[in-house]
């Protein structure tokens, strides 16, 4: 099987994601998904709420397990996928897309460069 | 202990099966979703293969006896044919687990513990029967059998397409599957293959329970075109139908619970003499403090085994099993609680990542039935 990896973003060995343009957004991986099965809920931080990089920000529940969320890169956090409120499956269906969780204003660009390219995540899931 | 797989283990791998570690074995959890699957078995059908279920044949002139010492209920009421679902107890009435006896069709008993239960269930059976100089046979022959579940409103008519010819004890009466009653089993041939077809499940849902040599697995799970479904289907179906699982809703270590406090007490036959009998009839005649019951969470979150459930700031009891019902979109939970609060509507708290979210006692089952 293999899995979606788009190259306009960087990611955590934990599956989440980053993306590397503005706005900020960060999700969790397809393969993250796919690993899961049906997601069911997402515990996320508020609006205002800081994050720290490689620190739990979050829970994403799927029928099976639970898991906690690790954030790529520190900031505060700008938006809330609110969707995800009544439709936990979009993180299943569209992991990159509908399905992201937070926006953020990241705090240090220095930590960018410490996750995974695109080609570097795709050979870890290898 | 090395880990065990069924014999359809590559079947279900080039399926696209993912496997997890249950009991010991090392079974299908999920073919294509969680939710896809348990919606299949509600609304159509589905087939689990249950391999990992233990099978102990017991036989000789003492086997009925030998039976009905070591389960609660009365193995004696039992014709050929029947099903019977029962407890085995330990002298102070606590469950070691939960079993489905079959009488067979040439009078042997076969018995189905649950996963990574077989081995302690054959030495509990010797050991009495040695002690007591019972005259009967117990062979464990878990590895000889591939057991397959088809559940769903549309299971009996799949099963009866599936059959070629009923045999005993059915067939003195119809040479129809369909007329098979609940909680009995009968000798049947699918897609050639010998099996024994009992209308027994785990779900909630009517359907067929099968029995064949695992050399004819590959056969009969062909015979049946439906969703293949894994246990993490099944775990949620059992869920809503508000049935226990041994090991998570009843632990003789970690969670010691009598059938009464289990809800279960309709497989405890006082009148029999078994072990943990007295235990039994005297908290029969005590009343139990604690009870087996369901919630249905008001607030977002899901409940899982090990969660503390509160009332009024106390911690009253633990959740044993939960997870987000995919029939109704919301968070379903079994548990025990202190039988005055085991009312339906009676609201209490579930202590989830350190906060406490409403919840409020629900009987179950959570489904219609």
């Amino acid at each position: 099987m293999s899995f979606d990896v788009p190259d306009d973003r960087h990611y955590l060995a934990s599956h989440e994601w980053v993306t590397t343009d503005e706005p900020t957004r960060i999700g969790i991986s397809d393969f993250a998904q796919d690993e899961l099965g049906d997601v069911v809920f997402v515990e996320l931080p508020d609006e205002g709420d800081e994050i720290s990089h490689d620190e739990a920000f979050g829970v994403v529940e799927s029928i099976k397990a639970v898991s906690d969320l690790y954030a790529p890169i520190s900031g505060e956090v700008v938006a809330v996928n609110e969707a995800l409120h009544d439709q936990p499956e979009l993180v299943n269906e569209d992991p990159y897309g509908d399905g992201w969780l937070l926006e953020v204003e990241p705090s240090d660009e220095a930590e960018f460069e410490e996750l995974m390219d695109a080609d570097e995540y795709e050979a870890q899931i290898a | 202990m090395a880990t065990r797989r069924p014999p359809l283990y590559g079947v279900h791998e080039d399926r696209g099966a993912g496997f997890t570690d249950f009991g010991g074995w090392e079974m299908p959890v999920e073919f294509d979703s969680i939710r896809d699957e348990h919606a299949a078995v509600r609304e159509a059908a589905g087939i689990f293969d249950v391999s990992h279920m233990g099978e102990i044949r017991v036989e000789g002139p003492d086997a009925e006896t030998l039976m009905q010492r070591l389960t609660t209920n009365d193995v004696s009421a039992m014709g050929a044919g029947d099903a019977q679902y029962t407890s085995i107890t330990d002298e102070s009435g606590i469950i070691q687990d939960d079993t489905m006896i079959y009488k067979l069709p040439d009078g042997d008993y076969l018995f189905v513990p649950n996963a990574g239960h077989d081995q302690e269930a054959e030495q509990r059976w010797v050991d009495y029967r040695d002690e007591h100089g019972l005259d009967a046979t117990v062979e464990n022959e878990t590895a000889d059998w591939a057991m397959f579940a088809v559940q769903g409103p549309d299971a009996i008519g799949l099963t009866a397409d599936a059959v070629d010819a009923v045999g005993a004890p059915l067939a003195e009466e119809s040479d129809e599957i369909a007329d098979l009653s609940r909680f009995t089993a009968t000798d049947a041939t699918v897609a050639g293959v010998d099996c024994l077809v009992a209308r027994t499940g785990y779900t909630g849902e009517d359907g067929v329970e099968i029995l064949c040599s695992t050399d004819d697995a590959e056969t009969v799970w062909a015979a049946f075109d439906c969703q293949p479904c894994g246990l993490g289907a099944r775990d949620t179906l059992r869920m809503e139908a508000g049935l226990l699982l041994s090991g998570e809703d009843f632990n003789p270590e970690e969670n010691p619970r009598t059938p009464y406090e289990a809800g279960i007490g309709f497989t405890v036959d006082l009148d029999t003499e078994f072990v943990g009998r007295d235990a039994l009839a005297a908290q029969n005649e005590a009343g139990i403090d604690e009870t087996f019951t369901g919630l249905t969470l008001q607030e977002r979150g899901v409940a899982r085994h090990g969660y503390e459930i509160t009332h009024d700031g106390e911690t009253v009891g633990e959740v044993t099993s939960g997870t987000m019902s995919p029939t109704l979109g919301e968070a379903i939970a079994l548990g025990y609680l202190p039988t005055e609060l085991a009312e339906d509507g009676t609201e209490v708290g579930v202590v989830i990542r350190g906060e406490e979210k409403r919840a409020e006692v629900t009987t179950p089952p959570f489904i219609d039935q």
